[in-house]
């Protein structure tokens, strides 16, 4: 996987011969890196609060508790929230090789973000019909990677 | 240096990532003297205070019926909101008990109860223990026993038996307490404390007041932290 890949389009146009500008980063790509960090940050926090025991302050919606204390919040004894901060810094480097240049990192970045958002469905759907409870971190969260599926489509369309 | 710069920033994410979830985990330990700026303790104790600058025993200010330890007349209230089934409730309270030592006639405690059932599952009966043992005149000796025997009963999958051990160790009347803690007066009056935690604004457990003002989590849980916040608060009143 190459970080400074000659392949993508962007590069192709702004490189000359002899010359040495520095790479043109694709700003679809960063721009899907940033969400993946706030994405993070957000699982980050929910992970650390599941795992210290604290109950996570709701200021938006008011079913945190119902949500987080879920058994659907839990996989094989880890919080579901760590699952998620590991899928958002793996999107986050993929988007970051991608907007390198590297077209292979920006398939995987479209695999991962298509699983993930399989994953947000899924939440969304337990939220709506089997808690009847919604929690604004969760949402924040399918929001950030419903945004990623907008740019990776994007970013293919662009193409 | 432009191929290395995407694994650095990579790499700086990871760092920051799990520095900001280390730094979450643990509450600061440096924090204490600059944390809460001295205007901010200042404003809802001048609230409390209307008019006048003469110190006023904040206990005084605490509805009728709540729980209180302490001596009336100690001019810094502590109030919590905690769910027995909580492990930072449990946690927080050897925290406690170390600070109502050392300021015993100046720190009065008010407890309130505020079980969030949909994640502790014994959190509510927790409660009406408590009430039971209260009723009784035990109502501390049970809460202090609910939160040095958590770890006990919280991952029971009944906790009847283990409070009625609880009980017997108090001394109470085993058939009132167990006709008590089901009563409906019992659950009326936790449904109460939890309404007056929707009426604060509480959401979370253990949330603390200290002469009205709320307190971050990371200064009520941290020993440190919560002795300073007191002494400025007994300074203030001097």
């Amino acid at each position: 996987m190459s970080a400074q890949g000659s392949d993508s389009p962007e590069e192709r146009t702004g490189a000359h011969e002899g010359e040495t500008q520095p790479p043109r980063i694709s700003r679809l790509s960063a721009l899907a890196a940033v969400l993946a960090l706030a994405g993070l940050a957000d699982a980050v926090y929910l992970t650390v609060e599941h795992l210290t025991g604290r109950s996570v302050r709701c200021t938006v919606t008011s079913g945190c508790s119902e949500v987080l204390g879920s058994p659907y919040a839990v996989i094989g004894g880890y919080p579901l929230a760590l699952f998620g901060a590991l899928a958002y810094f793996t999107a986050f480097s993929l988007a970051i090789l991608a907007a390198f240049g590297s077209h292979r990192a920006g398939n995987f970045l479209a695999v991962l973000v298509a699983l993930m958002f399989a994953m947000t469905l899924w939440l969304l759907y337990l939220q709506a019909f089997v808690l009847e409870a919604y929690c604004q971190y969760c949402l924040l969260s399918a929001l950030i990677t419903s945004l990623l599926v907008v740019i990776v489509i994007a970013r293919r369309a662009t193409k | 240096m432009t191929r290395k710069l995407p694994i650095i920033i990579i790499v700086g994410a990871l760092l920051v990532a799990l520095g900001g979830g280390a730094l979450l985990m643990r509450p600061s330990q440096t924090s204490t003297p600059s944390t809460p700026p001295t205007n901010t303790t200042q404003t809802p104790r001048a609230a409390n205070t209307p008019g006048t600058l003469t110190p006023r025993p904040a206990a005084s200010s605490v509805a009728p019926g709540t729980h209180l330890r302490g001596r009336s007349d100690a001019p810094v209230l502590l109030e919590e909101y905690a769910d027995f089934q909580c492990p930072p409730c449990g946690f927080f309270h050897p925290i406690l008990k170390k600070l109502e030592g050392e300021y015993e006639t100046q720190l009065r405690v008010a407890f309130h109860h505020f079980p969030i059932r949909t994640m502790h599952k014994h959190a509510a009966e927790a409660a009406r223990a408590a009430e039971a043992a209260g009723l009784q005149g035990k109502f501390w000796q049970m809460h202090d026993l609910l939160f040095e025997k958590q770890k006990e009963w919280q991952d029971a999958p009944t906790a009847r038996p283990l409070f009625l051990t609880y009980a017997r160790t108090l001394g109470l009347n085993l058939e009132k307490f167990t006709q008590d803690i089901d009563s409906t007066a019992i659950s009326n009056r936790v449904l109460n404390d939890e309404n007056s935690a929707s009426a604060r604004g509480v959401t979370g457990t253990p949330t603390v007041f200290l002469n009205g003002r709320e307190l971050a989590f990371e200064e009520a849980t941290n020993y440190n932290t919560l002795r300073a916040l007191i002494e400025r608060e007994l300074a203030a009143k001097k």
